[in-house]
């Protein structure tokens, strides 16, 4: 414990736009210009430190980006555990985001929970020539028939959908008629826009257009109502989240997506508050539940002790003073398994650095939990972030660290060249380039089979993983004697 | 107040209606209606062509694959061999979006390649296509021409491409046509009349299994027979790590890919996964070409090491034979273990092949084979072998059909075990049937993938996991008195 290096020395904004003019000449021409706005040397008091985001990704650079289908099927629809969720076209998007993205969900499944399962329309050459519309009415026939419980069927556009001209709105109203169940287009053709983002707003537009308001709750609704957003219960995040807020007196009525249920997110327009973890991918929605419904919305941080007693308070106050207490009392409990925590890991991990690249809220929302630990980020970034995450980020790092979006695999290797971390935190494309390089690495988009990460119970998980990843006397065998 | 009662209640689905459904689910009745599917697939055991493109750009020295299209499709294929090997996987895209759907997938294209060549300095670029150029019918041919025209690229930079469209067909033809697409490229103009390199070219298939790929090299060079592994991952998919990172750590040479053409013999060992390559061998190149099933079991290993040492004319040696008998031997001390024992299988059509063939062998019963895309010619070969053996009556073999079948199958007409990669997991939990995971991809085991299963030692080893999995079942499930110390 006597020498904690400084994880931050040497780290200035010259040095790193130094390291940022030397990424830029790997790049031919052209590709240099389009990629220069997209990283910057930390400074939010100067406004010059403004990313570009949400832009093209630069044809061969190897981003680490999915697609629209992605943000659609793989964030906002599939963990709506009590719907039979269709990959609408050939069958490999489907498969490949079947059952990899960790949305734990509760149930039996193939009877009211169809979450783990794949549904395809698995297009062959005559769909593509005649059109699938056919086969999506008689699918979706099939699909009522034999899962009588679920509660409705959304349709998740794969790219030759959009493409042959298929009218899978039409289909949908016609079925949707007919089944007598809800029925749920999403237009989310892989080549739409420029990454998983689109695919986040386009399924916000259709829970806009056909889900929110038709229904309501069947209790009365009450005065601690909440709706908890944005969190999709990675590992089982959203349910230690949600113990944490039912212990200071709130009652989450709706999950958004996380072992979410169809008819309680429709009900949603009830709640008195939403509460939104993940900003990027359901912004949207709070906006427009507030604007039609006048429901306030509050972003929170259940990352790490710090950030989740900052949370809770800002949550307390908007309620009444026994939610307020309620507030203080569970902070007050959890303290000393807190501290417990922090005083077994920390030893270990203070002074550590590292480069964090992943997706939606993490790459500031994580900062807090590291911090807690005694570990610095020195560099962070997003693959489909807009603007606004990036405002929100860089206030939370430090001076002269590398802010970046949709880093390409050859940027990233020469950050990590650089800053030599001790730790990356990406996502699985990632992790065996870096490890092979004998970088320790945790995967952030999934918890690497872990988790929950998520409130008290999370944070506890968070830190043994990132202390055996960083510690692991298997790195010590790296280095061969001969 | 109309308007809102208009607005329906929350409902929750009851206890007793789940219970009523989950017993519905694994009835006679629920298995008829679920067999009478036409359109919805559910659980598939199948992916798509890119995907076997990719891997069989993985098999050569320095290669990148390069994916024309939308670049959620290279993520997801990459995620996937991450996941199933555990190493990295690089492959870039070309980014199409829109504008792509309108003027075309060229300039996307231009960008892509040129980038790619500067950043990640390959030897070789595999380009093979995702849906969206499929579907708007890009030029493959003419964009490659003209980026070389444009110097985007070196002229002698070699750039094969293969169409795979994922509408047509699974990832085992998309695997075929990049692996014809590399080979017939790289080989274009290098036949000559009269010269052998006296090399025999081995082709493995898509086969996610490195340790298979390490047991041929291993036979053939206790035969001492001079080969080149065609495609070969167990480098590419398997690297050491040493504390740096190599992009390119192995593959096939492209010197000895191109040398195909000269060649004294080609052996394939999956016949499904390489049916236009071989034509394309048997037409264009010099030497024997023949197709053996892939060796799983004793059977099947003796028939590919025999054709070997007869191409070669080489006597089979001894420590080969010591394989066989040590193989023979571990067979015969735990057939008691396997005898009569009922499987379900799913997969790949080499694989089931090999692997009900090594079954049979055993003595074991192989009860249901599921192939989710497979041809007449393949369910009329696995009827002919289900029929050599006393052991393979009853068996049914269905084919163009899923894992929610599967599912099915299991809970009316139970099996003993079910073989089959990750994604027959959830079958085997609802019917509490023991899941042994063969295949691709198994991405919630580790190693599996570097143990091989072919060969003599995949015998002993395919063995091993079946029997132990069965012994460990008795352990963890038998009543106390049952509970003994010898098994």
């Amino acid at each position: 414990m006597s020498e904690v290096k400084n994880p931050l020395e040497g780290i200035t904004k010259e040095s790193t736009a130094k390291l940022i003019e030397e990424t830029l000449e790997m790049y031919p021409e052209k590709a240099k210009k389009k990629r220069a706005p997209h990283m910057s040397e930390n400074d939010h008091e100067d406004s010059g430190c403004a990313i570009r985001s949400n832009k093209k990704t630069v044809p061969g650079v190897m981003s680490a980006r999915g697609c629209a289908y992605a943000g659609a099927k793989g964030v906002v629809w599939g963990p709506i555990r009590d719907m039979v969720h269709v990959s609408h076209g050939p069958v490999g998007c489907g498969f490949y985001s079947w059952g990899t993205r960790r949305n734990l969900t509760s149930g039996t499944v193939g009877v009211d929970n169809f979450s783990g399962m794949m549904f395809t329309s698995d297009f062959q050459e005559k769909d593509i020539v005649y059109g699938g519309d056919p086969k999506l009415e008689k699918l979706l026939n099939e699909a009522k028939e034999l899962f009588p419980l679920a509660k409705g069927m959304s349709v998740l556009s794969e790219c030759p959908v959009g493409l042959i001209g298929d009218d899978i709105n039409a289909v949908a109203k016609k079925m949707e008629n007919e089944l007598g169940k809800l029925v749920v287009p999403c237009n989310c053709e892989g080549f739409r826009g420029v990454s998983q983002s689109l695919g986040h707003h386009i399924s916000n537009d259709t829970i806009r257009d056909h889900i929110i308001g038709t229904t309501e709750y069947a209790e009365e609704p009450g005065p601690y109502d909440i709706a908890l957003i944005g969190d999709y219960n990675i590992g089982g995040d959203i349910w230690a989240a949600v113990n944490v807020l039912e212990e200071i007196g709130l009652n989450v009525k709706a999950q958004w997506t996380g072992d979410g249920q169809i008819e309680h997110i429709a009900a949603t327009h009830q709640v008195k508050l939403n509460l939104i973890h993940c900003y990027r991918s359901m912004n949207y929605m709070c906006k427009v539940m507030e604007e039609k419904y006048g429901i306030p919305w509050l972003e929170f941080n259940f990352f790490g002790p710090t950030k989740i007693e900052e949370s809770l308070r800002a949550i307390g106050e908007c309620f009444d003073d026994k939610i307020k207490a309620n507030v203080e009392k569970v902070i007050a409990k959890y303290k000393p398994k807190m501290q417990a925590i922090i005083d077994e890991y920390k030893p270990r991990l203070e002074g550590k650095t590292a480069i964090v690249f992943v997706g939606g809220l993490r790459p500031r929302h994580t900062i807090g939990a590291y911090e807690d630990l005694g570990m610095k980020i020195i560099a962070s970034g997003y693959e489909f972030a807009h603007s606004d995450d990036y405002d929100r980020t860089y206030p939370e790092m430090d001076k002269g660290t590398l802010v970046f979006d949709d880093a390409s695999e050859i940027e990233l290797e020469k950050w990590v060249e650089h800053f030599k971390p001790d730790l990356v935190a990406s996502g699985i494309k990632e992790k065996y380039v870096f490890q092979k390089a004998g970088i320790p690495f945790r995967q952030m988009h999934s918890w690497d089979y872990s988790g929950p990460y998520h409130a008290y119970d999370g944070f506890e998980i968070f830190a043994r993983d990132i202390d055996m990843a960083i510690n692991s006397p298997t790195w010590g065998l790296v280095k061969s004697p001969f | 107040m109309s308007e809102e009662c208009a607005v329906k209640k929350v409902t929750e689905i009851t206890k007793e209606e789940v219970k009523k459904v989950s017993k519905w689910i694994d009835s006679k009745e629920y298995a008829e209606k679920n067999f009478a599917r036409e359109a919805l697939v559910i659980n598939p055991a199948h992916a798509c062509q890119p995907l076997g493109a990719q891997l069989a750009a993985y098999g050569f020295e320095g290669t990148l694959p390069f994916v024309h299209g939308s670049q959620g499709c290279a993520s997801y294929y990459r995620s996937t061999f991450n996941r199933h090997f555990r190493e990295p996987a690089p492959a870039v895209s070309d980014a199409m979006t829109e504008d792509g759907a309108v003027f075309g997938g060229q300039n996307n294209l231009f960008e892509g390649l040129e980038n790619a060549y500067a950043l990640y300095k390959p030897k070789m670029t595999a380009v093979f296509t995702s849906c969206m150029p499929e579907v708007i019918g890009d030029d493959l041919t003419a964009f490659i021409k003209n980026a070389k025209q444009k110097e985007l690229l070196p002229d002698n930079h070699p750039t094969p491409y293969a169409n795979t469209p994922s509408f047509n067909g699974t990832h085992i033809h998309g695997y075929d046509a990049m692996l014809k697409a590399i080979l017939s490229y790289l080989s274009e103009g290098k036949k000559v009349e009269g010269k052998c390199t006296g090399k025999l070219n081995l082709i493995p298939g898509f086969d996610g299994n490195v340790g298979n790929l390490r047991e041929y090299k291993h036979i053939l060079e206790e035969m001492d027979v001079p080969y080149v592994l065609q495609a070969d991952i167990s480098d590419t998919m398997d690297s050491p790590l040493d504390g740096k990172y190599n992009p390119y750590p192995g593959g096939t040479k492209l010197e000895d890919a191109a040398e195909i053409v000269n060649s004294k013999a080609t052996i394939s060992l999956q016949k499904y996964a390489t049916t236009t390559t071989m034509k394309w061998i048997t037409a264009e190149c010099s030497g024997s070409a023949d197709v053996l099933p892939m060796p799983f079991g004793v059977k099947k290993t003796d028939e590919f090491i025999m054709k070997v040492a007869e191409l070669f004319g080489k006597e089979i040696p001894q420590s080969l034979k010591d394989e066989r008998g040590r193989a023979v031997d571990a067979m015969t001390d735990a057939h008691q273990y396997l005898h009569g024992k009922k499987f379900a299988l799913f997969g790949d059509p080499d694989y089931l092949i090999g692997l009900v063939s090594f079954l049979l062998e055993m003595g074991a019963k192989p009860y249901h084979v599921l192939c989710s895309r497979a041809t007449k010619k393949f369910t009329k070969e696995m009827q002919a072998l289900l029929d050599s053996s006393p052991y393979g009556a009853g068996c049914n073999v269905w084919t163009n059909k899923d894992l929610w079948h599967m599912r099915s199958l299991l809970a009316t007409d139970p099996v003993d075990m079910l073989i089959g990669d990750t994604h027959g997991k959830f079958a085997a939990r609802d019917t509490s049937t023991p899941h042994l995971r063969v295949g691709f991809p198994i991405i919630d085991r580790v190693n599996l993938h570097r143990s091989p299963i072919v060969g003599y030692t995949g015998a002993i080893n395919l063995l091993t996991q079946i029997a132990n999995k069965f012994l460990d079942i008795v352990d963890d499930t038998c009543e106390d008195r049952f509970f003994e110390m010898m098994r």
